[in-house]
C-alpha cells in the first residue's frame, strides 16, 4: 500500500455489467483488480490475493454484503469500501457497523470511487519516530502500532487514522466536518455517520468501557476530542 | 362547538312542554274549579232557601196586615237562627235589633247595625235590585260582599191569601247567611288547583330537559363525529343506541363514513402504487446505469483519441449517462420523500461556513455575492441544506442575471437564507408552480439542465427540517427564494449527539 504504486483491489459485485465496468475503470486508473461475483469467492480471494483494499457490493446473492464485511474484518484489517444503493440509509448504517470504512453510492462514478480508494490507502505515518503514551495507551506513529497495556490492538486503517488524527492534538475538539476532510478526505458535506460509526468501532477496541469513554470523548453538538487522559 | 344550536333546540322543547302543561292544567283545573264552585254555592243557596221557606211557614198566620214595630221585630226574631239572621221590612219601617228570643248566638259582627245591640240585617246592605224583585212578589236571593265577607241574602214577600186571590201584604223578610265556609272551601280548591298546576309545570320542565338531553346528546355526538370526519379522522364512528330516527341518522352517518374511508383508502392505495412504481422503476434503472456510469468515464477519456464521429458519439453517451444518472438519483430521492423514509442527520453547524462550503465545492465563490453574519449556528442536516442551496444558487446563476446574492439572517429560533438574482424575475403565473415536479415554465425549454425535480426536492428537504422554501419576485426585479429553517430542527431519531 504505497501511494502511487500499484494497489491490489478485490471487487465483489454480483452484476456482471457493473463488475466489468468497474474493473475496466479501476484498471485504467492503475489498480490490479480481482473481480469476483460472490461473497464466498471474495473471502477465498482475500486469503490468497492479500488485497490492499476491498470494494464490496452490499446486495449480494447468497452471503450478503454485511456478513462478508464482518468476516473480512474478522480476518484482516483491510480497508473496505461499500457500494450501496442510493438512499438506503439503513444499509449505510448497518454496513458501517459491520466494519466498512467508507461507502459510495451506486451508480458509481469511477473517479469518485478512485478518490475513495486513494484516501483509504493514503499513508498517514509521520517521518519522525515517536512513541506517545496516553494513559494505558501507547501509539507508535512510525510503526503504526497501537498497544493497550502493552498488548497490541488491531485497528482497521481508518480507525487507526482517526486515532492518530485525534491523539495528535490531545484536548482539541475536532468537528465531524474536519474529521471527514482530514481522515476520509471527503468534502465539507461528507456523511457524518462515517465518523460516528468509526468512533464507535474505535471505542470498542481501545476503551475499557465504551459507554464511558476516556480516550475518544464526545463533545456534544461539536464533535470529538482525544482525552485529556 | 358552538352552543347556539343546542340551546335553541333545548329552549324550543322547554317552551313547548311548558305551554302544553299550562294549557292542559288551566283547562282541567279551571274547569273543575268552576264546576265545583258553582256546585258548592248552589247547594248552599238551595239549603238556605229551603230553610227560609220552612221558617216562613211558621210565621202564619200574621196577627195583622199592618204590623207595628213590635211585630216586625218578632218576625225577624222568628226568622233568625244560628246560621242566619233576618230583618223584616214593612214599607219604611223595619225590625230593630234586639236580643234573640230563643237565646241563640248572635250573628257575626259587622252585620250589626252600628249602635244597635241585636242581630239584625242592615236594610241598606240589601241591594236595591233584590228589593225590587221581592217587592214584585217573588222570592229572590243574591250574593253580596258586606264589609269584606260574602253573604247570601234571600228575600221573600209575605202574601195575604184571600178567598179567590192572593195579594201582597207589603211585609218583606230578608235573611242573610254567611258564605264564609263555602268561600274557604272554594279558596282551598283554587289553591289546590294552582299547586297542582305548578307541580305539573315543574314536572313538565324536568321532562322537557330530559327529552332535550336525550335528543341533544346524540345530535351533539353526531356533530362532533362529523367535525372529526371533516378533519380527516376517517375512522370516526358513532355508537348507535336504540332504533329511533336519531339511531337511523347515526347508522347512516356510520355507513357514509365507512364508504368515505374505503374510497380514500382506495385512492391512497392507488397513489401509493403509482409512487411505488416510480420507486421500483428508478431502482431497476440503477443497475444498468451503474454499469454505464462505470464505463462512461473511460469512454470520455478515450473520446479524444477516437476518430470522428465516434469521438463525438462517445462524448454524447458519456454526457447523457451523467444526466440520466442525475435524473434517476433525483427520482429515487423524491420517492424516498414520498414513502416517508427520508431522515435527517442533524449536526450543529456554522451556517456561514456551510454556505461558503457549498459555493466553494461548486466553484461559485467568485460569482455569488454573500452577506453572511458570523457565529450563526443551527442544528441542520448539512448535506440536505447543501442540496437546497446548490439548487437555488445554480438556478439563479443559470436562469437569472447577476449579481446573484445569498443573504443569511438569524432570529432566535429561525434562520433565513435568501437567494436572489437580478433578472426579470418569474412570471406571476409560474410562481405558484415552481416547486411542482417536472414543471416547465417554458415549453420551449423542455429539456433544460437538471431533472425538473430540483426545486421539488429542495422544498421537500426544507420541510423535512420543518422549515419551508418560498419564492417571490423582488419589487425591483429578480426572483427571491427564501429558505427558512428552525435553528433546532425536530429530530425524531435523536441523531448524533
Amino acid at each position: 500500500m504505497i501511494l502511487g504504486g500499484v494497489s491490489r483491489v478485490l471487487l465483489i459485485e454480483d452484476d456482471p455489467a457493473v463488475r466489468e465496468g468497474l474493473e475496466l475503470a479501476l484498471t485504467r486508473h492503475g489498480h490490479r483488480v480481482r473481480a469476483v461475483e460472490s461473497g464466498e469467492q471474495g473471502l477465498d480471494r482475500l486469503r490468497t490475493d492479500l488485497p490492499d483494499v476491498v470494494v464490496l457490493d452490499l446486495m449480494l446473492p447468497g452471503m450478503d454484503g454485511f456478513e462478508v464485511c464482518r468476516r473480512i474484518r474478522a480476518a484482516r484489517e483491510v480497508p473496505i469500501i461499500m457500494l450501496t444503493a442510493r438512499g438506503d440509509d439503513m444499509d449505510v448504517v448497518a454496513g458501517l457497523e459491520a466494519g466498512a470504512d467508507d461507502y459510495v453510492v451506486k451508480p458509481v462514478q469511477p473517479r469518485v470511487l478512485e478518490a475513495r480508494i486513494r484516501a483509504v490507502l493514503r499513508r498517514i505515518g509521520r517521518d519522525q519516530a515517536e512513541l506517545e503514551r496516553h494513559g494505558d495507551l501507547t501509539v507508535d506513529r512510525a510503526g503504526l502500532v497501537v498497544a493497550k497495556r502493552g498488548v497490541p490492538v488491531s485497528l482497521a486503517p481508518t480507525e487507526l487514522r482517526l486515532l492518530l488524527e485525534l491523539s495528535g492534538t490531545p484536548g482539541r475538539v475536532h468537528s465531524r466536518q474536519q474529521l471527514l476532510e482530514s481522515v476520509w478526505e471527503h468534502g465539507y458535506f461528507g456523511d457524518s455517520r462515517l465518523v460516528d460509526a468509526c468512533v464507535q468501532r474505535l471505542r470498542a477496541k481501545i476503551e475499557d468501557d465504551s459507554a464511558a469513554p476516556v480516550y475518544v470523548q464526545t463533545v456534544r453538538g461539536f464533535g470529538y476530542r482525544f482525552g485529556p487522559v | 362547538m358552538t352552543p347556539r344550536p343546542s340551546l335553541g333546540l333545548r329552549a324550543r322543547l322547554l317552551f313547548a312542554f311548558a305551554l302544553l302543561c299550562v294549557v292542559t292544567a288551566a283547562a282541567v283545573a279551571g274547569g273543575i274549579y268552576v264546576q265545583a264552585r258553582n256546585d258548592i254555592l248552589q247547594r248552599a243557596q238551595d239549603a238556605a232557601v229551603q230553610a227560609m221557606r220552612s221558617r216562613l211557614e211558621a210565621l202564619f198566620p200574621l196577627q195583622s196586615a199592618t204590623p207595628g214595630q213590635a211585630e216586625l221585630d218578632e218576625i225577624a226574631r222568628t226568622m233568625t237562627d244560628g246560621n242566619s239572621f233576618a230583618v223584616a221590612v214593612y214599607h219604611e219601617e223595619h225590625s230593630r235589633p234586639g236580643p234573640p228570643a230563643d237565646g241563640s248566638p248572635g250573628p257575626p259582627a259587622g252585620l250589626w247595625k252600628p249602635g244597635g245591640n241585636a242581630p239584625i240585617l242592615d236594610p241598606w246592605a240589601i241591594p236595591k235590585g233584590l228589593r225590587r224583585v221581592v217587592a214584585g212578589g217573588d222570592i229572590a236571593w243574591q250574593r253580596v260582599v258586606w264589609q269584606g265577607e260574602p253573604y247570601l241574602i234571600i228575600g221573600a214577600p209575605l202574601l195575604i191569601v184571600e178567598r179567590d186571590r192572593t195579594r201582597m201584604s207589603g211585609i218583606e223578610v230578608y235573611t242573610a247567611r254567611s258564605l264564609l265556609a263555602e268561600q274557604r272551601s272554594i279558596d282551598g280548591l283554587a289553591a289546590l288547583a294552582w299547586l297542582t298546576g305548578g307541580a305539573a309545570l315543574a314536572f313538565a320542565v324536568v321532562l322537557a330537559l330530559l327529552a332535550a338531553r336525550g335528543v341533544l346528546r346524540p345530535v351533539r355526538e353526531l356533530g362532533r363525529a362529523a367535525r372529526l370526519l371533516g378533519e380527516g379522522e376517517l375512522r370516526t364512528r358513532i355508537a348507535v343506541r336504540g332504533s329511533d330516527e336519531l339511531a337511523d341518522v347515526a347508522r347512516t352517518f356510520n355507513n357514509t363514513a365507512a364508504e368515505l374511508e374505503r374510497h380514500v383508502k382506495q385512492l391512497r392505495e392507488m397513489e401509493a402504487d403509482a409512487r411505488r412504481f416510480v420507486a421500483d422503476v428508478s431502482h431497476e434503472l440503477r443497475t444498468p446505469l451503474a454499469a454505464l456510469a462505470a464505463v462512461a468515464d473511460v469512454l470520455d477519456e478515450e473520446a479524444a483519441g477516437l476518430p470522428e464521429p465516434a469521438g463525438k458519439a462517445a462524448r454524447l453517451v458519456s454526457q447523457e449517462t451523467l444526466n440520466l444518472t442525475g435524473l434517476v438519483n433525483d427520482l429515487i430521492e423524491i420517492s424516498r420523500f414520498d414513502s416517508g423514509v427520508a431522515a435527517l442527520t442533524l449536526n450543529e453547524v456554522d451556517v456561514a461556513e456551510l454556505v461558503r462550503a457549498t459555493l466553494r465545492a461548486r466553484g461559485w465563490s467568485e460569482a455569488v455575492h454573500t452577506e453572511l453574519p458570523p457565529a450563526v449556528t443551527a442544528r441542520l442536516d448539512p448535506r440536505r441544506v447543501d442540496v437546497i442551496l446548490a439548487n437555488l444558487v445554480g438556478n439563479a446563476l443559470r436562469h437569472g442575471e447577476p449579481p446573484v446574492s445569498v443573504r443569511l439572517s438569524a432570529e432566535p429560533h429561525w434562520i433565513a437564507l435568501e437567494v436572489r438574482d437580478h433578472g426579470p424575475g418569474l412570471d406571476e403565473a409560474v410562481l405558484p408552480h415552481v416547486f411542482d415536479r417536472f414543471y416547465k415554465a417554458n415549453a420551449a425549454r423542455a429539456r433544460s439542465e437538471g431533472s425538473g425535480l430540483g426545486l421539488a426536492i429542495a422544498r421537500e428537504n426544507a420541510r423535512l427540517h420543518q422549515g419551508d422554501l418560498t419564492v417571490t419576485n423582488a419589487p425591483d426585479g429578480g426572483a427571491t427564494f427564501t429558505l427558512r429553517l428552525p435553528r433546532r430542527a425536530h429530530d425524531p431519531d435523536g441523531g448524533p449527539e
